[in-house]
């Protein structure tokens, strides 16, 4: 069973998808009962999953190597860490919570509906446990498909302008990469004699030159940057978040953009070492542009929707920033960062869409005094908010400080320009909340707005929970991403001169202390420094 | 000519025997019996007998007719392929040509007898021999094309295809006439042992009698830019001849070119970068101009020239490899490809339908089976995992990489990108517009809901499960390499 456990949590939702097919169209109960109960079960597998996982160990765990096409060097070869770990968890959560949030809004198609989503869930979970290059690609593709017909068929008004321009955004990147995974191919059996495709072993051994590393990198780069998105590849982004349904939004937002992060992570970084080294300028830089641009194009939004999307943009490259300073905390508190963004952004477009149901519009102007009429509504949206915002003892406070001491080692200046980001957050979220929850109740349609029913809150208190969690202990997660997060440190560390040492003492603290107690952690150890 | 091998065995023609004599049947019979309904009866036993002596040829070499024509796993691979396209294209025909009024017998005599000269030409080792070969194969299609006679749309691309097909041929003999000056044989075996002599002592010519040939292949394969005849003949004919040219032809033209420039020719250096070039216009005119297609008919015709610059990509890495990827994408392309026509063919069995993409709106509400059935063929085309398509894409531009075209293989994906937009669109507008006038419900026949079935079966199947038919590609080469 251990051995199986990836596969069945990765194919279940296919199970799923089968028993759809079989059942009639119009029983629309039966089918989001099923495509609820078999999402749900998926989520039981990972938290099974979570807990067979061991922190300590290093390397992949639950590895499955089954030759496919032998004659081109494919196998069926699955594996996690403790970085794809998380970010399976994330995603079984999510689908289980965008199938809800979906019960209501979905009437048309809703069996093609439920069959996209268990679909999605079983190429993004495919996404971060593959460790065969071929099979990474084709689940990074297939997801792509149900992706396109969510926006497309039960989106909004520029649906099929937003479902088109995501795929082919998408597409453009990946065919690229496309031949950088052949090219790697060739280059590994010219090195070893094997047709393979095996992530580990081409990472461990595969010797690249400077000038093919660098060529490589773009390519694969491309790919996952236009997925993340950093700036300027983002634009795809604000039209698939807003045109998609609430569900779409949260999956896109919540899974599909930490696709993109978690390739740079799985595959640029171990791969192109010499090659990160070089672009690591470009990337903070387009990173910082990502957080200043996103967060004042957020401000200006007109549409809630658009705002959280922006917002994305702004949290994204954080999480970029902590990865490119190369260092422990900005490796980690990206990766949490990663985690957060899909919990607060996954829950923001959770909200929307429940006030969108009731009001059928976003615009914040038709909005203002929610906060009376809608009590536990504006109460989960501050909390969400503030998580968002990266207040301390929720989530987001974790992961942007760690991101911002990272980047603060790496170099002051990026540093001082991205905490800027945090204050710009502050500012676009906390004003939005204030024009759509304070003041007056000024329409008389906001008056009759009903409060949040059970399902609605089903929804949110386990994201809110999450919030918390992350947010006051989040030793168990740092846990398991540490030996992942020390492995690719070591791996860039082999083109570079990081301080791994010195990083590790840091590190040590932090996964023995609390929230509260990492931070003056950390200032002494700054202090201690200088 | 070469005396010194076997003589006349008709072991390695029985395929070609079984279709013949079909054919024969087919067209004798209404003599004795008026017009019957026979005919299509006929031509799938003659179809079920030639796949059968098909299998038995696998994997046995040898040569007949005074070597002049092979039997080697190539030529039988190509077999394979042609007998699938044609009793595909069989199936998709009855209902359509009788909805039609064109159900003639004659159809499914020249329909094998079209399949016979492809035979030839992918089996023979002599140049002449190819030549009749393609002849055999497009004088029916001429035909064909032109079917039925009250539309005048199918009468111009009768005659248009008649026409550029004669110049093409002239093209071709041209070609042969300076191959035997340079060379004095048409043997490509001869042609092969004596190269270094020939190039040596009448190298213009024999480059000259190449060239010439290369034009003829490709204007069969609908190559850019011998490519101006496809949309119009492909729009004009009849939509199961349109199935059928887009596969049958194209794979007996590449299976020419393939033995004839990868064995016969191979030596000649600067044919690469001709490959190079031809690939890189056939891909890129092809899809360029497929995005501003308003009719699903016209739009294959456009994706198909592209979907033969892939294979001039897999002509350019050459080697092994190149060829059995060749093959591979043939066969993948023959299900996706004849799958998405046969879509076509059952829309336009509908009174009144030109298959234009205004009529394609609609269709996911009122058929969801046939518009999954087609996004999948488009997703195919497109090449997306996990369909057989991109396992073809895959193998082309792997072996392409290895042989160090990396430029030309970027041009390539680029292209693949392009050709995501459109075939899109055709998924878009069965799936998100809504017709303002309601949708005619389409009638399924048996038959074309078997063709259904057998090209979404193999696209995604051998999509998932590549290795059979990856292994069936790479022993599909000459005997003599």
């Amino acid at each position: 069973m251990e051995r199986e456990i990836l596969t069945l949590v990765t194919f279940f939702p296919l199970v799923g998808v089968v028993l759809l097919m079989l059942l009639p169209k119009d029983r629309h109960d039966s089918i989001k009962g099923f495509s609820l109960i078999i999402s749900f079960v998926t989520f039981l597998f990972s938290t099974w999953l979570y807990y067979m996982f061991d922190p300590v160990a290093n390397g992949m765990q639950f590895v499955v190597n089954i030759p496919w096409i032998t004659s081109l060097g494919i196998s069926y070869h699955m594996g996690i860490d403790g970085i794809s770990l998380l970010l399976i968890v994330l995603t079984t959560v999510l689908t289980v919570l965008s199938i809800l949030a979906s019960w209501n809004s979905i009437t048309t198609g809703v069996k093609g509906y439920y069959i996209s989503m268990l679909l999605l869930e079983t190429g993004m979970i495919g996404v971060f446990c593959a460790l065969d290059l071929f099979m990474f690609y084709v689940f990074w593709e297939v997801m792509l498909v149900p992706m396109y017909f969510i926006i497309g068929l039960w989106g909004g008004p520029r649906k099929v302008y937003a479902a088109i321009k995501f795929v082919l955004f998408t597409m453009f990147g990946s065919l690229l990469m496309l031949v950088g995974i052949i090219y790697i191919l060739f280059e590994y059996q010219k090195f070893s004699g094997v047709f393979s495709f095996d992530m580990v072993r081409i990472i461990s051994e595969l010797p690249l030159g400077y000038q093919a590393q660098l060529w490589l990198f773009g390519a694969f780069a491309l790919a996952f940057a236009i997925k993340v998105p950093l700036f300027p590849f983002h634009t795809w982004l604000p039209d698939a978040h807003v045109q998609a349904p609430t569900a779409g939004s949260v999956i896109l937002a919540g899974v599909l953009l930490k696709m993109g992060t978690y390739g740079f992570i799985r595959i640029c970084l171990p791969l192109f070492p010499e090659a990160t080294i070089a672009y690591l300028p470009y990337i903070c830089v387009l990173s910082l542009i990502a957080i200043i641009y996103g967060a004042l194009v957020a401000m200006v939004q007109k549409d809630v929707k658009s705002l959280v999307a922006f917002s994305s943009v702004s949290h994204m490259g954080f999480v970029m920033l902590g990865m490119f300073a190369l260092n422990m905390q900005g490796l980690e508190g990206s990766i949490i960062q990663m985690i957060n963004h899909g919990i607060s952004t996954g829950a923001l477009f959770l909200l929307v869409g429940m006030i969108y149901e009731r009001r059928h519009t976003r615009l914040i102007e038709d909005f203002g005094g929610l906060a009376k009429v809608m009590p536990t509504f504006a109460a989960f949206f501050m909390i969400i908010t503030l998580s968002s915002i990266g207040l301390p003892f929720t989530n987001g406070f974790i992961g942007e400080f760690l991101i911002l001491l990272g980047a603060f080692k790496k170099n002051s200046i990026y540093g001082i320009i991205g905490a800027t980001g945090v204050i710009f957050a502050a500012c676009y979220m906390l004003w939005m909340y204030q024009r759509v929850f304070f003041g007056k109740v000024t329409s008389q349609e906001n008056k009759k707005l009903l409060d949040l029913d059970w399902r609605e809150k089903i929804i949110l208190i386990p994201l809110v929970g999450l919030v918390f969690w992350i947010g006051v202990y989040p030793k168990p997660l740092f846990e398991r991403i540490e030996p992942a997060v020390k492995q690719v440190i070591t791996q860039v560390g082999r083109a570079t001169t990081v301080e791994v040492d010195e990083n590790y003492q840091i590190k040590r603290k932090l996964a023995t202390a609390d929230a509260v107690e990492t931070e003056v952690t950390f200032q002494t150890e700054e202090l201690s420094d200088e | 000519m070469d005396i010194t091998s076997a003589a006349i065995d008709f072991n390695i023609i029985y395929p070609e025997i079984c279709l013949l004599v079909a054919s024969f049947v087919i067209f004798v019979l209404p003599f004795f019996k008026g017009p019957s309904k026979t005919a299509p009866v006929i031509a799938f036993l003659g179809l079920f007998a030639a796949a059968l002596a098909t299998v038995n040829q696998w994997g046995s070499q040898g040569s007949g007719f005074y070597g002049m024509v092979a039997c080697d796993n190539f030529g039988v691979a190509f077999k394979f392929i042609f007998v699938l396209t044609s009793t595909l294209a069989l199936l998709m025909g009855y209902r359509y040509l009788s909805a039609k009024g064109i159900n003639r017998p004659e159809f499914y005599g020249l329909l094998l007898v079209s399949t016979v000269g492809m035979m030839v030409m992918a089996n023979s080792t002599d140049l002449v021999v190819i030549f009749l070969g393609l002849e055999v194969m497009s004088v029916p299609l001429y035909v064909m094309a032109g079917m039925a006679r009250r539309s005048l749309e199918s009468n111009e691309a009768g005659i248009k295809y008649f026409i550029m097909g004669a110049f093409a041929s002239a093209f071709l003999l041209m070609g042969i006439a300076f191959v035997f000056g340079a060379s004095g044989t048409t043997d490509l075996r001869r042609i092969v042992a004596d190269f270094s002599f020939i190039m040596s002592s009448a190298r213009p010519y024999l480059l000259l009698g190449v060239s010439l040939l290369l034009v003829g292949f490709g204007f069969k394969v609908a190559a850019v830019p011998f490519h101006s005849w496809v949309p119009d003949v492909y729009q004009g004919a009849p939509t199961p001849v349109t199935a059928f040219f887009s596969v049958g032809p194209k794979a007996a033209g590449f299976a020419a070119l393939l033995r004839v420039f990868m064995y016969g020719f191979v030596d000649v250096a600067v044919l690469t970068t001709v490959f190079q070039v031809l690939a890189i216009l056939t891909m890129t005119v092809g899809n360029v101009l497929a995005l501003r297609q308003n009719n699903v008919k016209r739009l294959l015709a456009y994706s198909s020239i592209a979907h033969a610059g892939y294979i001039f990509v897999a002509l350019v890495a050459g080697g092994a490899e190149g060829i059995s990827s060749a093959v591979f994408y043939l066969v993948a392309y023959a299900f996706f490809n004849l799958g998405g026509f046969a879509v076509v063919v059952l829309l336009e069995t509908r009174s009144g339908c030109r298959s234009n993409f205004s009529e394609l709106a609609g269709l996911a509400k009122t058929h969801p089976y046939l518009s999954a059935v087609l996004a999948l063929f488009m997703f195919a085309l497109s090449g997306f995992p996990p369909t057989v398509g991109f396992v073809g894409k895959f193998y082309v531009f792997a072996a392409a990489v290895k042989a160090g075209f990396i430029p030309l293989v970027v041009i390539g994906v680029m292209n693949s990108f392009l050709s995501v937009y459109y075939y899109l669109r055709v998924v878009k507008t069965s799936y998100f517009d809504s017709s303002e006038t309601a949708f005619i419900p389409v009638r399924y026949s048996p038959a074309i809901i078997l063709v259904l079935i057998v090209t979404a079966a193999g696209t995604l199947g051998m999509g998932l499960f590549p290795e059979q038919l990856l292994d069936f590609s790479k022993a599909a080469l000459f005997a003599f390499l």
